[in-house]
């Protein structure tokens, strides 16, 4: 017992120095986002390319069943105006609910239904991809660079659009590709953007980098859209919080300073 | 109420004699904010206000949230994104829920280690320790089902190996786990039960939360010193107390003021930090996440139960003695629950005559190294098993047994206490005085 105790504990510490306790590496680029930290806001117009990334490129295969489409008008999201909603709605064709419909009619969309789910039942839906993803877990898993950089969702997004390799396999009938941002390096899904993939109308670069950005911002709206409102309420607190604990602070100062002056007297 | 002489509610107008002839309930409350209190506490005795606040804080954002969420297996999951998308405040409520529940257990931790640091545990204040200990455990069992209520991955699976352990009772454990989870997987009906139960459990807590204030308030608050109030006569206490309110509430309230702007600090500007990627995908009983890791507060106990492997030789030997019956995995159950008795029976544990850390220079040593210990633990828990985590959390979870069983009965026995001061009102004179006459603490 002793001698292995002995083993473990020097085995621990080439460990620690070493830094060896390092799981499967994957490849997340720091991308500097708009809307990262507590003064980080979305790029409205970066949001509203994200979102033609998206239904041009991403939403053949994958859904987006948990966001409202209306939401796409709310402040602090792309923004579109409300005709613009309702023109953008009617492309998505949604399961018929009105009387006398027959089962598996369809309708076009409008902005109070949401995004539909995925067309590929094997491609994930997108909504919280941003949030159920971490691209930064160091060092040595304890998550402490998160407190700097973010969980890193859209970090990841970034990388697994911009980390395919060009190498392909086959197994068990399924193609992979190599991709050095997926957990295990290879991935079933082919490499969605390639760069000049979408014309925007503003004329925004469109190469594979700003492609890659751009969605992945959009995503991370559709994951958390009232981020915003969310870091406006923390503000509105951590002032408030300020002004209320510096005012306790006086108040028990004065409160007790008899009672430790008295006791200073005493003691003397 | 407390054995601290005071003045008591006397009442003068007519209203209030006809009131208190029958029902004491003005006197019941003045007695219990003006309690003496006393006056050398330190900031380590604010986390009990806390604590107060967290337990209203999560009831009443619990409630709201209930309002909105659809406990079923097909809904759950939707019906939060509902509440993180359309409900008027919904995310800030769910976030602020959430990470509240984080506050409450960082919160409990520091409140018991100081327990620990000022043996605030022994006589006569065992039974406030016990009551303690009891809320802490039905705070456990409240954030694990409150957990599994979003239905995501991490709330499926963590629910799926967490009732796993009480099938690992020899002889009963299959059928107690079927009964606990109301059908043989976590399902439809495990969902229903827990979101009853995750509703129901606070009012337990703040029951006994009465309870535990009702104890202390009896004996009277613990102290960094150690050292009682004296109770030979109202003068005599009214030096070493002063009544809590206002003076100990404002104080409170400063350090919860403060605590909170931390707290809105992370829900405003990193409320996912301490959750885990994983939930935001919703349960899928065909597909297992690659690690299965508890919130950050059960992992000093999850590393507990893993770190009792079968190669370990108390294992083996347990195992050859009772012929099979304890295997492994019952081993490492016994052990994480055995870790929070032996915390339970410290007051009987603990064989010194003194106490405070503050005067005694062994025991500051072994408890600086049993937080160590703590923190080590919680990380070995969030680690992937290996060889080496599994050797760490051994010998991490041996330090925490041995603390309590050998450590602390031997050292009232071989060591040797600093003098305590005489009263309270000499170490708050101490403190306060010249900076010269002050103990070099």
């Amino acid at each position: 017992m002793i001698r292995k105790l002995t083993v473990t504990a020097l085995t621990t510490l080439a460990l620690a120095t070493g830094g060896a306790l390092a799981s499967e590496e994957i490849h997340t680029e720091d991308v500097a986002f708009s809307f990262e930290g507590p003064f980080g806001k979305y790029d409205r117009l970066q949001l509203q390319r994200g979102l033609q990334v998206y239904t041009e490129v991403c939403a053949a295969c994958h859904g987006l069943k948990y966001v409202p489409i209306r939401t796409i008008g709310d402040p602090g999201g792309p923004e579109l105006p409300a005709d613009q909603v309702r023109a953008y709605a009617k492309q998505f064709e949604v399961p018929d609910d009105s009387d006398g419909a027959e089962p598996g009619d369809t309708r076009p969309a409008k902005p109070s239904d949401h995004f539909p789910p995925s067309a590929d039942p094997k491609a994930p839906d997108l909504s919280l991809m941003a949030k159920a993803r971490k691209g930064f877990e160091g060092p040595k898993g304890t998550g402490l660079n998160q407190l700097l950089r973010g969980i890193g969702g859209p970090e990841h997004i970034f990388s697994i659009m911009e980390g395919f390799t060009g190498e392909e396999k086959e197994e068990a009938g399924t193609t992979f590709y190599e991709n050095t941002a997926f957990p295990g390096g290879w991935i079933a899904m082919p490499p969605p953007l390639s760069g000049e993939d979408v014309e925007f109308a503003d004329g925004s670069p469109n190469d594979l980098r700003s492609e890659a950005e751009d969605v992945a911002a959009f995503l991370m709206w559709t994951a958390e859209p009232k981020m915003m409102a969310r870091k406006r309420s923390g503000f509105v607190a951590v002032i408030m919080l300020a002004i209320l604990a510096s005012l306790l602070y006086l108040t028990n100062k004065t409160l007790w300073a008899p009672i430790k002056h008295k006791a200073k007297s005493e003691d003397e | 109420m407390s054995g601290i002489p005071h003045d008591h509610y006397e009442p003068k107008t007519r209203f209030e004699k006809w009131l208190h002839q029958r029902l004491p309930i003005v006197g019941l409350i003045y007695d219990t904010i003006m309690i003496p209190t006393p006056k050398n506490l330190n900031w380590m005795w604010i986390w009990g206000i806390v604590l107060a606040f967290c337990l209203v804080l999560q009831i009443v954002t619990g409630i709201i949230l209930a309002m909105h969420y659809t406990p079923h297996v097909d809904l759950a999951f939707a019906s939060v994104e509902h509440i993180m998308r359309d409900v008027n405040a919904g995310h800030m409520l769910r976030y602020i829920h959430a990470n509240g529940a984080s506050l409450f257990f960082l919160a409990v931790y520091i409140h018991i280690f100081r327990g620990l640091y000022y043996g605030s545990y022994k006589s006569p204040r065992e039974v406030t320790w016990i009551i303690g200990m009891l809320i802490y455990l039905a705070m456990m069992a409240t954030a694990f089902m409150g957990y599994v209520l979003p239905w995501g991955q991490m709330s499926f699976w963590g629910a799926t190996v967490i009732t796993g352990l009480f099938g690992a009772i020899p002889f009963i454990g299959e059928s107690l786990q079927t009964w606990l989870l109301g059908g043989p997987a976590v399902d439809n009906a495990t969902l229903n039960r827990f979101f009853s139960l995750h509703y129901l459990l606070p009012f337990i807590i703040a029951a006994l939360v009465a309870v535990h204030i009702w104890a202390f308030h009896t004996t009277g608050n613990s102290n960094p010193t150690g050292v009682e109030v004296r109770r030979g006569s109202k003068e005599e206490a009214e030096k070493d107390t002063l009544p809590f309110w206002p003076y100990f509430v404002i104080k409170d309230l400063f350090a919860l003021a403060v605590v909170l702007l931390l707290f809105f600090a992370v829900v405003g500007f990193m409320p996912n930090f301490l959750g885990e990627p994983d939930n935001y995908i919703e349960a899928n009983p065909l597909m297992t996440p690659a690690h299965i890791v508890p919130e950050w507060y059960f992992l000093p106990f999850y590393a507990i139960l893993r770190a009792f492997t079968a190669d370990v030789w108390v294992v083996q030997i347990a195992s050859f003695l009772t012929g099979g019956i304890v295997d492994a995995k019952f081993f490492g159950v016994i052990a994480m629950f055995g870790a929070i008795i032996v915390m339970a029976l410290v007051p009987w544990l603990d064989t010194s005559s003194v106490r405070s850390g503050r005067y005694r220079p062994m025991f500051k040593w072994w408890f600086a190294f049993l937080v160590v210990d703590f923190i080590v633990l919680m990380w070995a828990g969030s680690q992937k098993p290996s060889d080496v985590m599994g050797w760490i959390s051994l010998i991490a979870a041996a330090y925490w047994f041995a603390y309590f069983l050998v450590v602390l009965p031997l050292l009232g026995l071989i060591e040797k206490p600093l003098p305590t001061p005489k009263t309270i009102e000499e170490d708050f004179n101490a403190h306060y005085g010249d900076a010269h006459n002050a103990p070099a603490e």
